[in-house]
């Protein structure tokens, strides 16, 4: 049955005596926390009254430590924030220099970007929905979901030699060109991956427990979520139609077609829904964007920011000299601020990139989403029950390594 | 030999072997790791069990979600200030025997993040039985670390592992507190040199000199 | 299930038409900075961004206005973000806040410039309660102090942390080594 619906109104709740209110802490350590999450929760029984997330038990220093290091090094830490989207993470940093460079791409890198940004979405993706149906209690969609993902992290791992942390892009382009018959391996994938979401359906979308375990679960209207600033799957899941792909496209997301999935019912199963479709929908980007791949060039023709090609370093002096200054020295940004916002697989990944015009920035920032989806979980989560708690969290599809940074 | 030929003749339905023997082939054949994931490196666990790397097939696929039930600690990740506390804790919440496996160059060395905010290797908290290289490793990797663990589980005796118990025993009165060093020699007797409770890293060696 | 396109939907929606024509956020702010002189002093374009330096006292009625106001409707805050100028640099702290319009589509950068020796400025959190975690952690590691904050307490780093980690007198490996007190 729907367990949250129908709760008496706040004051009830906090008007009994104290004595029947328990506090207790859900977390660091928890297998439904997705990572090393706390919570407070305060309880009426089974009801929550309170549900205060703290966080922090993954701080890296992340942001202190790109101050540290020069414009090309900081690509690495961007891979290890939100480790489920790496790709995503490297392309809203490395797009936020190159607009402070004013750098212009090539048009092989965008759709690369285009085309690995999207597989990485999915993989993504299939990494909430294994998890997620974990947490409410549904084991082998995890096995499923996990298999799918293998063959991306495959063909991540052959254009970029890292399975989980590639740093692909680069400022000014791509590490390297796709291997050989890269194109072929995708397809392989794209033939199989929509039987497989079709497994995915039949496993859970026609599942009565999980949908009582989901619907009219963690409501949030489409004027809270935007005032608590959801952003991704989590507010079109409130029904607002807002994708950045679409309102502010860049890495020439303009050319594909595509849908926006929105859901109206603005609960756990809503999010559910619109994650399920947006992975067709990126499927279906993968499948436009291979039909783009046209041969050209994939690094930016800057030779003072750009890493020549191995042969050009081995057999040109002012190659060898450009690799050297790059490598040692770093390169010069010119003096601003940019804040870019890509749509990660979890909603909007911004970027504020401040130089002073040296080769290590002055301040970056990121703008995580799950850090702003999480920070709504009170409010999403009043009157809930303890077992709601796990879905909710579930279904804002929270990475702590992006929370904390 | 002898003697195991007699018995065996004996007492056919008798199996001899060394007590030790028996114990580490029961432990090492049902590594249960806690469910401890940090960071990234957790992905790639959560990968090791799943489909396509198994590692069921040693012994080792049955996460425990609460410490007493887990017999391996597998440190995913990179241990930041504030998590330092509440891993301790847990190490210490888990019952003898117990082995810890340091996964991925944040666990063992704090990786890139030579920074305020993480721990400079996991060795500083905790004793460490295997550390997997990699950023993050691979799954095959964290297998490889695994069947290691098992080839140490099969050297250990139990009579060294009593006086572990007993040395623990006394000193995990607080929990999550390094041992009190008052200058009594019967407790640093007790203490072994194979499990030390707090070395300083090779990283924080080099950094001091 | 509905499917959305947003530009075609802004055509067809009457409501979206009728709300005013479309401005640029440069036009905004001028228009802003015209019908109240006091509450821009600055205004800033570069790569394509607006920025908008307001004065602490202002933010507040700055940004209730952006956000209510028909032509502009930045009624998303995206960002909250802190930045350390410098230990020399005076003044030496920037907030800068990155505001969105889902709606219009449109983004704005507000910068608002602290001293260090009276670094505070007035919560936002009226206006977006999302603003609540994005002025903890900013608060966190950089110290800019927002007065009004309902529950301003360190959220990323332990609360008996000493100093605030991003400023740049903050050393990067910390005051000391980590030990197990």
């Amino acid at each position: 049955m729907s367990t949250t619906v129908n709760i008496p109104p706040q004051f009830e709740i906090v008007d009994r005596p104290l004595d029947t209110q328990m506090t207790i802490s859900m977390g660091p350590q928890h297998p439904s926390t997705h990572g090393v999450l706390r919570l407070e929760l305060v309880l009426d029984g089974e009801m929550v009254v309170k549900a205060t997330p703290d966080i922090g038990y993954l701080h890296t220093g992340m942001e202190k430590l790109f101050e540290y290091k020069k414009y090309q090094q900081g690509i690495v830490i961007t891979d290890r924030m939100d480790y489920l989207n790496p790709l995503g993470n490297n392309l809203a940093y490395v797009m936020a220099v190159e607009k402070l460079l004013e750098l212009e791409i090539p048009e092989r890198a965008l759709t690369i970007r285009v085309l690995m940004c999207e597989l990485q979405r999915i993989a993504s993706h299939l990494v909430w929905l294994g998890t997620h149906a974990l947490d409410i209690g549904a084991m082998s969609v995890f096995f499923y979901c996990f298999r799918e993902r293998e063959k991306i992290l495959n063909l991540i791992e052959a254009a970029s030699g890292g399975r989980l942390t590639p740093s692909y892009f680069r400022i000014g382009g791509l590490m390297m060109d796709l291997p050989s018959g890269f194109e072929r391996r995708v397809n392989q994938f794209q033939d199989g991956f929509l039987k497989a979401v079709g497994e995915f359906h039949t496993l859970l979308t026609g599942n009565r427990i999980f949908r009582n375990r989901t619907q009219g679960v963690g409501v949030i209207t489409a004027e809270d979520a935007i005032d608590w600033g959801l952003s991704g799957p989590c507010l079109r899941g409130s029904g607002v139609d807002l994708d950045i792909r679409r309102v502010n496209p860049y890495s020439s997301y303009e050319n594909y077609d595509f849908e926006v999935p929105l859901e109206q019912d603005c609960d756990v199963w809503a999010r559910y829904m619109v994650r399920m479709r947006e992975m067709k929908e990126s499927h279906k980007i993968v499948t436009q964007a291979l039909a783009r791949l046209k041969p050209g060039p994939v690094k930016a023709d800057a030779p003072k920011v750009v890493l020549p090609d191995r042969e050009a370093m081995k057999t040109h002096m002012d190659a060898l000299i450009h690799h050297f200054l790059i490598v040692a020295e770093g390169f010069d940004v010119p003096a601003g601020e940019v804040y870019l916002p890509i749509e990660g697989s979890k909603g909007e990944l911004g970027c504020y990139v401040r130089s002073d015009g040296g080769p290590k920035p002055s301040r970056v920032h990121f703008r995580g989403p799950s850090f702003v989806n999480l920070s709504a979980l009170p409010h999403m989560s009043e009157g809930a029950m303890v077992a709601d708690i796990v879905a909710i969290i579930g279904s804002l599809d929270i990475v702590l390594g992006e929370i904390d940074r | 030999m002898g003697l195991e030929n007699i018995i065996a003749e004996a007492l056919p339905e008798v199996l001899t072997t060394r007590l030790d023997s028996l114990i580490n082939w029961a432990r090492k054949s049902s590594l249960w790791p806690a469910t401890f994931g940090l960071a990234c490196c957790a992905i790639e666990m959560m990968n090791a069990t799943s489909s396509r790397n198994d590692l069921a097939r040693f012994g080792s696929e049955v996460f425990r979600a609460s410490p007493r039930q887990a017999d391996v600690m597998i440190v995913s990740g990179r241990v930041s200030r504030k998590m330092a506390p509440v891993l301790r804790r847990i190490y210490d919440q888990m019952p003898e025997p117990k082995w810890v496996i340091s996964m991925g160059a944040c666990a063992t060395s704090g990786g890139v993040f030579d920074n305020y905010a993480i721990v400079q290797g996991v060795d500083k908290i905790v004793p460490v039985d295997v550390y997997i290289p990699g950023c993050p490793p691979r799954p095959e990797m964290l297998i490889h670390a695994v069947m290691m663990l098992q080839d140490k589980v099969m050297k250990e005796s139990s009579r060294d592992r009593r006086d572990v118990v007993e040395a623990e025993a006394r000193m995990a009165a607080v929990p999550g507190t390094l041992p009190i060093t008052d200058g009594s020699t019967a407790l640093s007797n007790a203490l072994p040199e194979s499990r030390p409770y707090s070395i300083a890293s090779r990283h924080e060696r080099r950094r001091s000199s | 299930m509905s499917t959305g396109n947003n530009t075609e939907n802004n055509v067809a929606d009457p409501a979206r038409v009728t709300s005013g024509q479309k401005l640029t956020p440069s036009q905004l702010v001028t228009a802003l900075q015209r019908e109240h002189p006091e509450w821009v002093t600055e205004v800033i374009e570069a790569l394509g961004e607006v920025t908008a330096v307001v004065p602490r006292e202002h933010i507040v009625a700055v940004c209730a206005e952006l956000k209510a106001s028909t032509t502009a409707k930045f009624d998303f805050l995206a960002d909250i973000c802190g930045v350390d100028r410098g230990t020399e640099e005076e003044p030496r702290f920037e907030v800068n806040y990155h505001l969105f319009s889902t709606v219009k589509h449109h983004r704005l950068r507000l910068k608002v410039v602290l001293n260090e020796d009276d670094a505070h400025v007035t919560t936002v959190t009226g206006v977006w309660r999302t603003a609540n975690w994005h002025e903890r952690e900013t608060f966190d590691l950089v110290g800019v102090i927002f007065d009004g904050h309902p529950d301003l307490r360190r959220i990323l780093l332990p609360d008996d942390w000493q100093g605030h980690a991003l400023r740049k007198d903050f050393p990067l490996r910390g005051y000391e080594p980590y030990s197990l007190k």
